[in-house]
This record gives structure tokens, C-alpha cells and sequence, in this order.
């Protein structure tokens, strides 16, 4: 085993003997596109809608329900998808949280959520892990549209910015503290701090 | 017998139709034959401005949105600002400590089940065209003006 790997490295040590430096780099660099073009033109696959829906699991349930909420339909027409909100947008995190999916896959391949009634009993949890997470990254994917320096409190109704110009402002509350359940129907909320009246 | 049952059901019927033409009155407004243009929709007011009463014992409005707020088995967005627990948080105005009892006015610990459902009398205003218009007065200015 030793005696292989001590082989490998003395080939890899070694100037090649049929290829040219110019062949060689330039093929490298072609290869680097490829292969690094490929592999983000997949993940950014990975991004679309077409391919969170193309489980019934998600067209069914999840994609279902955003629809006729306010980041789906409105008067102006921006739209938010299932990867503006669910997938961070910058490369180190995107590539974590996409590793994070592969149980995902897992719970696709073994059923986990394949009913309509699977999926409700599961949904309290899958929602708490979804909070935990915007909490954790301070709504991170909600201000990558909301900003908050860009807020016009002018513009909102009094008890909106009385909330933002306070709570919100001051950093003692997030986005998911408040706005739950604003594109997707709530699991039951009995237990949940804020809401069990 | 059946012979005049029958005649007077005729005649009956002709006089019915004789006045149903001009004389009901229908909220339709068009030909039965045509689609009548449904009207705008209108836009919710949302400025948080308490309204006083339209007419006695009204349930107060909602003076904001409340667009894709559930009321359901699961949650209940009213009450996670109105109920007593979270107005401190909150600041929103509490629901009224009738919603905290029964229909004997005992005191339950928490929102009464036939109290739950808000928007069964809580409403939001819009800025659509009132159908009718509205004279009612308060009882204080009532009393003031027999004075």
C-alpha cells in the first residue's frame, strides 16, 4: 500500500515526457473551466424551481401553500423561490447548507415525508430547524432582499415601524422572530414562544 | 275540484310574473341574460386609527392588514398580539376579558373556544364606496342634544 502511494508520487514528482508545459497548463486551465463550470452550473440547478418541485413531497405541500401568499403573488410582481429564502447566497455557506441536503436526499429515497400526513406530523420539527436557522444567521435570507438601511419607516403603517424602529433596530429581535409562517402554512404553534395564546 | 285548483294556480302564476318585472327589488342591476362588470376590489385601510362604532354594540374594526394572517387549529396570528399574554410585549389593545369567558360569565384561564374564531366579528374597513349610507349616533350626543 505504502509502495503504491510512494509510486504515485514519484510519477506526479516527475516532468512529464510526452506533453508540452504549454499543453499541459493551457489543458489545465480549459479543464479547470469545465469542470468548475460544470460543477456550479449543477448546483445552480440544484437552485431552481423545477428541480425543489420536482418532488411531490415539495410541489404538493410547501410550494403549494407559498402560492398565494405575498412572496409569490403581489402587485409589482418580484417573487422570491424556494432557494432565495431556503439556500444562502454566498458560495461558503451555500456549499455547507447544500451538504446539509443530502439528508434531504436520504428522507426523499426512504419516504420520510411522503404523505400528506407524514408531512404534517414532521412539520413542526422541520419548521423549528428552519427558524433556528434564520435566527442563528440574523434572517440573512430575508434581509438579501429587506435591508434594512433601505427601510422607509415614513412609509410604513405606525405599528410597522414602531416595531422596526425599536425591536428590530436595536438588534434584540430578528425577521423570524415575528414573521412566521409568512409563506407557508404553521405546524401547530402550541409551545412556541409568542404564540401560544 | 282539481279543475279549479289548477285554474287558480294559473292565474296565480300569470299575476306572479305580471308584477315580478318591475316590482322586486333586485341588488342584481343588470338583465338576467348578461354578466354585470364585478365592481374594483378595494384596498384595505391600513392605518392603524381606531375607528369609533357605526352602529350600537359593534365589534370594534380592525384598523390594519391582515392579509394571509391564519386563524386555524394550528395558530392564531390575532392572538399572538391581542391576546392578554402578548400585549405586554406587544403593545397591541387586549381583546376584551368577555373573550375570557364563557357563556355562563365564568372565567376561564385562557380565550374562550367560541371566542376564538376573530374574524367571525373583527373586520378589517376598506376604501370601497358605501352601498348605503348611515345616520347613527352615538347615545352621548344623543343625551347632549336632549339636553
Amino acid at each position: 500500500m505504502i509502495e503504491r502511494i510512494k509510486r504515485y508520487w514519484a510519477t506526479l514528482r516527475r516532468p512529464s515526457k510526452h506533453f508540452s508545459l504549454g499543453f499541459l497548463t493551457l489543458g489545465g486551465f480549459a479543464m479547470g473551466i469545465i469542470f468548475w463550470g460544470g460543477f456550479n452550473t449543477v448546483l445552480e440547478f440544484t437552485n431552481t424551481e423545477m428541480f425543489c418541485t420536482g418532488c411531490h413531497e415539495m410541489r404538493e405541500n410547501v410550494y403549494a401553500e407559498l402560492q398565494y401568499t405575498i412572496h409569490f403573488s403581489n402587485r409589482s410582481g418580484v417573487r422570491a423561490k424556494c432557494s432565495d429564502c431556503h439556500v444562502p447566497h454566498d458560495w461558503t455557506h451555500k456549499m455547507a447548507r447544500k451538504m446539509q441536503a443530502s439528508k434531504e436526499v436520504w428522507g426523499k429515497i426512504f419516504g420520510t415525508i411522503n404523505t400528506r400526513e407524514k408531512f404534517l406530523d414532521k412539520r413542526l420539527e422541520l419548521a423549528q430547524h428552519e427558524w433556528a436557522r434564520l435566527k442563528a444567521n440574523d434572517s440573512l435570507e430575508c434581509r438579501n432582499c429587506h435591508d434594512f438601511d433601505y427601510m422607509d419607516f415614513t412609509k410604513q403603517s405606525p405599528r410597522a415601524s414602531n416595531q422596526h424602529s425599536t425591536s428590530l433596530a436595536s438588534g434584540d429581535k430578528t425577521c423570524i422572530d415575528c414573521h412566521k409562517g409568512i409563506a407557508h402554512e404553521l405546524p401547530d404553534m402550541s409551545g412556541v414562544p409568542g404564540w401560544d395564546d | 275540484m282539481n279543475k279549479w285548483i289548477a285554474v287558480l294556480a294559473c292565474l296565480l302564476l300569470v299575476t306572479g310574473f305580471a308584477v315580478a318585472d318591475d316590482e322586486i327589488a333586485t341588488l342584481r342591476g343588470a338583465a338576467i341574460d348578461t354578466e354585470k362588470e364585478p365592481p374594483r376590489l378595494a384596498n384595505v385601510d391600513n392605518r392603524d386609527i381606531k375607528r369609533p362604532r357605526a352602529y350600537p354594540m359593534q365589534p370594534p374594526t380592525i384598523p390594519h392588514k391582515i392579509r394571509d394572517y391564519r386563524v386555524d387549529l394550528n395558530s392564531n396570528k390575532c392572538l399572538s398580539c391581542h391576546s392578554r399574554k402578548q400585549t405586554g410585549e406587544s403593545q397591541a389593545p387586549m381583546i376584551s376579558v368577555t373573550h375570557y369567558q364563557d357563556r355562563d360569565g365564568n372565567f376561564l384561564a385562557d380565550v374562550s373556544p367560541r371566542r376564538y374564531f376573530c374574524e367571525q366579528c373583527h373586520v378589517v374597513q376598506t376604501d370601497a364606496r358605501s352601498l348605503v349610507g348611515n345616520e347613527f349616533e352615538d347615545i352621548d350626543s344623543l343625551l347632549r342634544k336632549a339636553k
